[in-house]
């Protein structure tokens, strides 16, 4: 029976019997869902690149959009999100922890380190709510012409006044409105009362309007504060509609991750992989948590650091 | 060896205890065995592709005839057929529909999900799909996306009509058209739900060929069907998600105001908000998936032919390893050519110099295929059942509708006949038709698998020569309607004269179509009386080599009574000299001396 052939087939993996990639069929699955879900995401943001080439001009600079962090006055730009994208790589580890911990059946560490990735996981995700916050209620507030143009308020100096500054004037020295609203009339007011007022387009210093063709264009157009699905005070709507479709499709994905990773623990806690003989089930999460944090290295990148 | 039958011996005692409690409920609908699943597909599949071929008889008629009246229309159409003229909005959903179910729901779940799960697991020799519990999910998710584009059939506004691509802005304004309201929303609801059913299939299809083939089942022994089937599912995996993305963003600009895909738009003199989008950008990430779903659905339906011709021409396979070559070679280039359905959009010219370049390269290995199959046929015992014909018949659409792919792969031709019946032609040849006869086969060949009876020969005979000349008479003319310049979608080509001359050429097409589309009865009537009343069908009907056959003719959870087969050899050692039989199975072992040489 034991032919030279049938030896050779033995020895290759792939000659059928076994799992030639020494993996069970749950965690091929699972790689084959991400090869998936990395696609979805490959879609969205090469419809991004699309669209920020498109409006190169007028897409806003992340360090001017995101600037604030709870507790601190001023200008910090980009701070939160690193803090949040630490947190979020440190619940990577913490899961590489569990995981390690479950292949040597320690069920005391594996609650433990699930637990840490959880925490992280919702800390994120609260982060993502206070973003999304943030650059809803807006900065400094922006006029939007009738030709859909974002353009911005600035002094004799050539600094930046939010509607703060404008209505209320500089010796208050707010750098934001501090989610004050401010209609048209009250801006443009303020803004006929004081002749050193001009709009500009965000960035081109020096390239202004006269102050009579500044009040012209506010009284044709419009004031915008914060950002929503179609107008957006830091530039070109897009962004904020990428911005919020993006960041919200996968920060469902990190919610359903922290609801499965809690399943998970639930599981722990009782017993369940204990009695199963292993934790490969931490390992097939652990993956999925991997890969909503790989993809968030990427959103991260396109989206705040280039 | 011990601790496989230990595992076995387990599995069956495990088998025996719950086998007595199956009831109706069990055994017919929360069915986790992938031979029951495979059923479940194919039943619905044909309810489903019975409502699409209606549909086009319905709009064949009223472009035979336009704007004359009928009382079936009125019947079947109701408000939307006011004294039996059909409403031109109802037309364009009619279109719509009938190219979505046939695509997604016939073609694609229908042909596919039959028979990868029919399959896989019989014909690598394993028990049933890694998880039955995921495959059964898949075909609910299946089955609930067929019910919510059935429902999109009965609300007040009409189904989707922006055609099956639905492309911007029609699907997306909701006040764009009637069909562009509740329908369009349904059918995006209905194809969510289709692309989890298939993603969760496809996972299953493609982790149970890598991980469950029994012993001695390598991977260049594996049946032209697994390979067809197995690649089909990594492109569904790697294609799918794509659209979703696509559909995702479209459901932001219905329902929350984006402007993925709208810019500067007013409807009936109102300036909506939108700006800055991109219809065009919808039609790349649309095509990204539509390329390749092409060959997801063309791939099973050549992978089903490869083995219903080797069986029948009592021949093994000419060129297995060229074969599976050229299903990856088509697989790889399917992801690189979707630039082709979109000539017409302004594309740079150099783009689409690249993707006519692209294009033109999957004729190599199509041929390669077509090639084989005729050589696969030449001085073979050709046996001329059914499922055989419709093999042949696949090949012949699979040439036919290919020569026209190189016209309109090419982007200087194809700006000629872009959105005529050329196109038309084209794709119901070389992907309805080669499908739809894969499909055909497929049934007829492993019916007595699936019920354990034959169905009847004659009447596959009379189903197979009404079908192709009824297809081949609906879709040839179809070429010259497109030379001549008429568009397709259109709900009547009265207003241009120069169509004048055409109208007999259009009636013609709907006789053929209509008698194509009775021919169907005859196969559904062979098909329910065959499983009830057919006779009973042997272990082996067509002397076949697969392990499907060493199965017993009564169904088994897992498959085999004992152990699992053993496989020594490939998959098409038919007419080996030195056996007394024209076939030797898989499982047969090698004689003294002989090489398996796979």
């Amino acid at each position: 029976m034991a032919s030279s052939a049938e030896m050779t087939q033995e020895e290759n993996n792939w000659g059928g019997g076994s799992r030639p990639l020494g993996a069970r069929y749950g965690k091929l699955m699972m790689w084959f869902f991400l090869l998936s879900d990395a696609l979805t995401f490959s879609g969205f943001l090469t419809a991004y690149g699309l669209m920020r080439f498109k409006f190169e001009s007028t897409w806003p600079i992340a360090e001017n959009v995101f600037t604030h962090f709870p507790g601190l006055e001023g200008d910090q730009p980009l701070l939160y999100v690193a803090l949040m994208t630490f947190i979020l790589i440190m619940s990577s580890v913490t899961m590489v922890l569990a995981v390690n911990a479950g292949e040597k059946m320690n069920r005391k560490a594996v609650t433990n380190w699930m637990l840490w990735t959880i925490i992280g996981g919702l800390i994120f995700v609260g982060s993502q709510a206070w973003e999304w916050y943030h650059f809803i209620i807006g900065d400094s507030g922006a006029v939007e012409t009738a030709r859909q143009e974002i353009l911005h308020i600035y002094n004799e100096e050539g600094e930046r006044l939010s509607f703060s500054q404008v209505v209320h004037g500089m010796e208050e020295g707010h750098a934001s409105n501090h989610g004050e609203t401010f209609t048209k009339a009250e801006v443009l007011a303020a803004m006929k009362a004081n002749e050193g007022m001009y709009i500009m387009e965000p960035g081109k210093a020096g390239v202004s309007f006269t102050h009579e063709a500044s009040v012209a264009m506010l009284e044709a157009g419009d004031v915008v504060q914060g950002a929503n699905m179609i107008h957006n005070e830091y530039g070109q709507k897009q962004f904020a509609n990428f911005f919020f479709f993006i960041t919200g499709f996968h920060g469902f994905h990190v919610f359903s991750g922290v609801v499965i990773n809690f399943i998970i623990f639930y599981n722990v806690l009782l017993g369940t992989y204990e009695r199963r003989g292993h934790y490969r089930m931490v390992e097939k999460v652990g993956l999925y948590w991997h890969f909503v944090d790989l993809v968030w290295v990427f959103v991260f990148t396109f989206f705040y650091l280039v | 060896m011990s601790t496989t039958s230990t595992k076995n011996e387990h599995f069956q005692d495990h088998l025996m205890e719950h086998h007595h409690k199956e009831n109706f409920f069990t055994k017919y609908i929360f069915t986790m065995d992938h031979k029951m699943i495979g059923k479940q597909f194919l039943i619905t599949g044909m309810i489903m592709g019975i409502v699409g071929v209606m549909m086009s008889m319905l709009f064949r008629l009223e472009l035979a005839y336009p704007e004359q009246s009928f009382p079936i229309l009125e019947f079947f159409l109701g408000k939307w057929a006011p004294d039996g003229v059909m409403d031109p909005n109802m037309y364009l959903a009619l279109v719509t529909i009938h190219g979505t179910i046939m695509v997604f729901f016939v073609l694609t779940a229908g042909l596919s999900g039959t028979f990868s799960n029919l399959l896989i697991p019989l014909q690598i020799g394993a028990r049933d799909m890694a998880s039955g519990f995921m495959n059964a999910l898949s075909y609910w998710f299946f089955f609930l996306s067929s019910v919510v584009m059935i429902a999109s059939l009965f609300v007040e506004s009409g189904p989707a009509s922006g055609g099956w691509t639905v492309y911007p802005p029609l699907s997306a304004l909701p006040q764009a058209m009637p069909g562009s309201g509740t329908g369009m929303t349904l059918w995006l609801i209905s194809m969510t739900f289709f692309i989890v059913g298939s993603l969760l299939g496809s996972l299953n299809y493609i982790v149970t060929v890598i991980n469950m083939r029994t012993k001695g089942m390598s991977m260049t022994r594996l049946p032209l069907t697994i390979w067809a089937f197995f690649v089909t599912a990594v492109l569904g995996v790697l294609s799918f998600p794509v659209l979703l993305s696509a559909a995702l963003l479209l459901m932001m600009d219905r329902l929350i105001g984006t402007s993925f895909y709208l810019s500067d738009i007013f409807i009936g003199g109102e300036v909506l908000s939108y700006s800055g989008g991109s219809p065009v950008l919808y039609q790349h990430l649309f095509w990204f998936l539509g390329h390749p779903e092409v060959y997801i659905i063309l791939l099973p339906a050549l992978g089903i032919s490869s083995e219903v011709i080797a069986t029948n021409s009592r021949k093994p396979i000419f060129g297995y390893r060229a074969m599976v070559g050229s299903i990856l070679a088509i697989a790889f280039l399917s992801f690189i050519v979707w630039g082709h359905h979109m000539f017409v959009t302004g594309m740079n010219p150099f783009l689409g110099s690249v993707f006519t370049f692209t294009t033109l390269l999957i004729a190599i290995p199509s041929a390669v295929k077509a090639f084989n199959y005729i050589t696969t046929l030449w001085k073979g015992n050709i046996q001329y059942t059914p499922a055989m014909l419709f093999s042949i018949g696949l090949v012949s659409t699979f040439v036919t509708g290919g020569l026209t792919g190189v016209i309109l792969g090419d982007s200087a031709l194809d700006i000629n006949v872009h959105d005529t019946y050329f196109v038309v032609a084209h794709f119901h040849i070389v992907m309805g038709l080669s499908a739809i006869f894969g499909m055909f086969a497929g049934v007829y060949h492993w019916f007595p698998k699936m019920y354990g009876r034959m169905m009847n020969k004659s009447m596959g005979y009379a189903h197979f020569w009404l079908t192709f000349i009824t297809a081949y008479g609906v879709f040839f003319p179809m070429h010259f309607l497109g030379m001549a310049g008429l568009p397709r979608r259109y709900y009547s080509n009265t207003a241009f004269p120069m169509f004048d001359n055409l109208a007999d050429i259009n009636v013609l097409i709907t006789y053929f179509a209509i008698i194509g589309g009775i021919a169907q009865l005859i196969f559904i009537f062979n098909f329910f009386y065959s499983i009830w009343r057919g006779p009973k069908a042997s272990q082996n009907p067509w002397r076949a080599n697969s392990l499907e056959w060493t199965t017993p003719v009564e169904h088994l959870h897992g498959n085999w009574p004992g152990d699992v087969p053993i496989v020594y050899r490939w998959a098409y050692d038919y007419s080996k000299p030195g056996y007394d039989e024209d076939f030797v199975p898989q499982n047969v072992p090698l004689a003294e001396g002989e090489e398996s040489g796979h």
